[in-house]
């Protein structure tokens, strides 16, 4: 695929001309802190620094979806027998993506392969992602298996330069966004080794191999379990739920009907197992009732139990959970716990 | 606009109900005989003993029961369906004719045709949880060549509590199955064994040699069965065991039935008791 050397009045003319078609969003600031907002193309801001305060995962997996549809008016045809909705086919283009933010929604596709609603919204989504440049005190993706210039996730990679961006066009997708520019704006030699140059000196950070994520895989499973700083951690821990609610790798739902007015929908919307309702069975039991348990079922999810499932760690580094944790509960802290278990 | 309704994994296959057993003498375990109401859906359905569904009531949600029919028993489905929340109990308050939806077959199952072909078999059971494990034994009976012994110790709390009543009877009068049926206490007009289910394994003795242990019940019943077996041989590779945890999706994603890396509903519910012994116990 081509890189493209866009100024800004090619990325406004490009705009306007994706609106003719698709939905347009990004992340909007208001009162010091960015969230996702449905623009027009004059109102898009390349965001200073950081990621918007909620993830991505509202695009791909929203709060709350309809699965289901059924009548629940007794005399109706059909009554009470549940028909799947109806998916909106209008693509949208997400603008101002972070990598870490890109990457949540591949490692989101993993436990979600098989998934109907999570697939339509990926396939009508187009992320054009913004590289990064300044990183902020909670960001770690090196870490977590990413870089502030990695591209995965995306379909085009805008990183800015002196005169304007560069464009790296990663899918069929992105081309067809560009196709018209695609013989007049390639990039130079000269840009395009600049480019390369901005990615390895991005690199150099714990990204794949011998990173957290394999030296985790390798580790005794009970010895993680059983590890003494669980319930030291859980003490601090008030259970609000807050990290899971705003972790861009977070999935765990749940499923309610609603019925209103003789309208019934069957909806999944995002649980925590932070909560303990959240494993409560029918007669009573609870296998985690105690708080050190769902605490460590949080990081052993994360760090331990999808890594040996998928591989990557169910982590991209954004430091949202570490932001705003209302404890300073930080999982930067808790993989260093972990990866020293001998 | 695009409709998602091919291979839609949470879409239920509607279904009626055919009849309704009581089962029990305090009326807490109904069986419901469902049909799905498409003829192709329900002569597609194919499922493993051990395997569970989600039973659908739109309004109310979903529950994951145990599938108690055979998949030899071609033209219904059945569940036995405790009364304990939401769904079970408007469940429990329907009559036969009213709708349903059945999601599944959901899970892994018995090894019926791998691991368990040409081995003794025992099956241990305790209070409701034999659902699953009527659906192993009748299946197994019509592959009766396929397997060798097969012994059975089920237990209920009186006799008023055991479930398919007449086809315990009926078993117990083939002579191609050890059936030990156990009540608690003595009971006026009961005749079969009294004793816990632990009890009665130790007294019966199963031999591990090129066997299989089936248990469900309470985990305090599977606690004390496995010391008797032990003793007399039995490895935990040997042992199956079906656990249970709270589950939503069925599908191995939404995140409730995780025990460790494991998911209840996906790579479960039937696990070796040497495969559970390097868990967590978060179930």
């Amino acid at each position: 695929m081509k890189i493209l050397k866009l100024d800004d009045s090619d990325l406004k003319t490009l705009l306007a001309r994706w609106y003719e078609t698709r939905d347009l969003f990004s992340p909007v600031e208001k009162n010091g802190m960015a969230g996702w907002k449905r623009i027009e193309p004059l109102e898009f801001v390349e965001p200073a620094k950081g990621v918007p305060k909620t993830s991505l995962k509202t695009f791909f997996f929203p709060q709350p979806e309809t699965l289901l549809e059924y009548s629940a008016r007794p005399g109706d045809e059909g009554a009470y027998v549940p028909r799947p909705v109806k998916e909106k086919a209008r693509e949208r283009i997400i603008l101002g993506v972070r990598p870490c933010d890109a990457r949540s929604v591949l490692l989101n596709s993993l436990p979600f392969a098989d998934d109907p609603y999570f697939k339509a919204k990926k396939d009508t989504t187009l992320i054009v992602g913004f590289t990064c440049k300044q990183p902020c005190s909670t960001c770690f993706c090196s870490w977590a298996g990413g870089s502030p210039m990695d591209t995965e996730g995306m379909d085009i990679a805008m990183t800015r330069v002196e005169g304007g961006y560069l464009a790296d066009i990663l899918t069929k997708k992105g081309e067809g966004l560009v196709d018209h520019l695609l013989d007049n704006r390639e990039a130079s030699p000269e840009e395009k080794e600049q480019l390369k140059t901005l990615r390895e000196q991005a690199q150099g950070g714990t990204g794949s191999e011998g990173g957290p994520a394999e030296i985790l895989k390798k580790k005794n499973l009970m010895d993680l379990y059983n590890a003494p700083f669980w319930q030291g951690l859980a003490d601090s821990c008030i259970n609000c739920g807050a990290c899971t609610f705003l972790c861009p790798t977070c999935y765990c739902f749940d499923i309610q009907d609603e019925t209103i007015k003789g309208k019934g929908r069957r909806i999944r919307y995002w649980d925590s197992c932070m909560f303990p309702l959240f494993t409560q069975h029918a007669s009573g039991h609870n296998p985690r009732s105690q708080k050190v348990q769902r605490v460590r079922n949080r990081f052993m999810h994360k760090l331990k139990y999808f890594p040996e499932r998928f591989g990557p760690l169910s982590c991209v580094g954004c430091g949202r959970c570490i932001r705003e944790c209302p404890v300073n509960i930080d999982i930067r802290e808790v993989m260093r716990d972990l990866l020293s278990i001998p | 606009m695009k409709n998602i309704d091919q291979k839609n994994p949470y879409l239920p296959y509607p279904g009626r109900i055919e009849a309704i057993t009581i089962e029990t003498e305090d009326q807490s375990l109904k069986s419901y005989r469902i049909i799905l109401e498409k003829p192709e859906d329900m002569a597609n359905w194919t499922h493993v003993p051990g395997q569970f569904a989600m039973l659908s009531l739109a309004g109310k949600g979903e529950i994951p029961i145990g599938i108690a029919s055979s998949p030899t028993e071609k033209d219904h489905l059945l569940f036995t369906v405790n009364r304990a929340g939401v769904v079970t109990t408007a469940l429990h308050k329907m009559d036969v004719g009213a709708r349903i939806g059945v999601r599944g077959p959901l899970g892994n199952g018995f090894p019926v045709d791998k691991e368990l072909r040409g081995k003794n078999i025992v099956i241990i059971a305790g209070g409701f949880a034999f659902t699953t494990l009527r659906a192993t034994l009748i299946y197994m009976l019509a592959h009766r060549q396929d397997y060798g012994n097969i012994t059975v110790i089920y237990g209920a709390r009186t006799p008023g509590m055991l479930l398919y009543k007449e086809e315990l009877k009926s078993w117990s009068q083939r002579d191609d199955i050890e059936m030990h049926v156990t009540v608690d206490r003595e009971e006026p007009g009961w005749t079969g064994l009294v004793g816990f289910v632990p009890t009665i394994a130790g007294r019966v003795a199963p031999s591990p040699e090129n066997a299989a242990a089936l248990i469900c019940g309470p985990p305090i019943m599977i606690k004390f069965t496995m010391p008797p077996l032990e003793e007399i041989g039995w490895t935990d590779d040997q042992v199956y065991l079906s656990l249970e945890n709270r589950m939503k999706c069925g599908l191995g994603v939404c995140g409730h039935c995780n025990v460790g890396p494991v998911y209840v509903c996906k790579d479960g519910p039937v696990f070796t008791r040497d495969e559970v012994q390097k868990l967590p116990i978060e179930f």
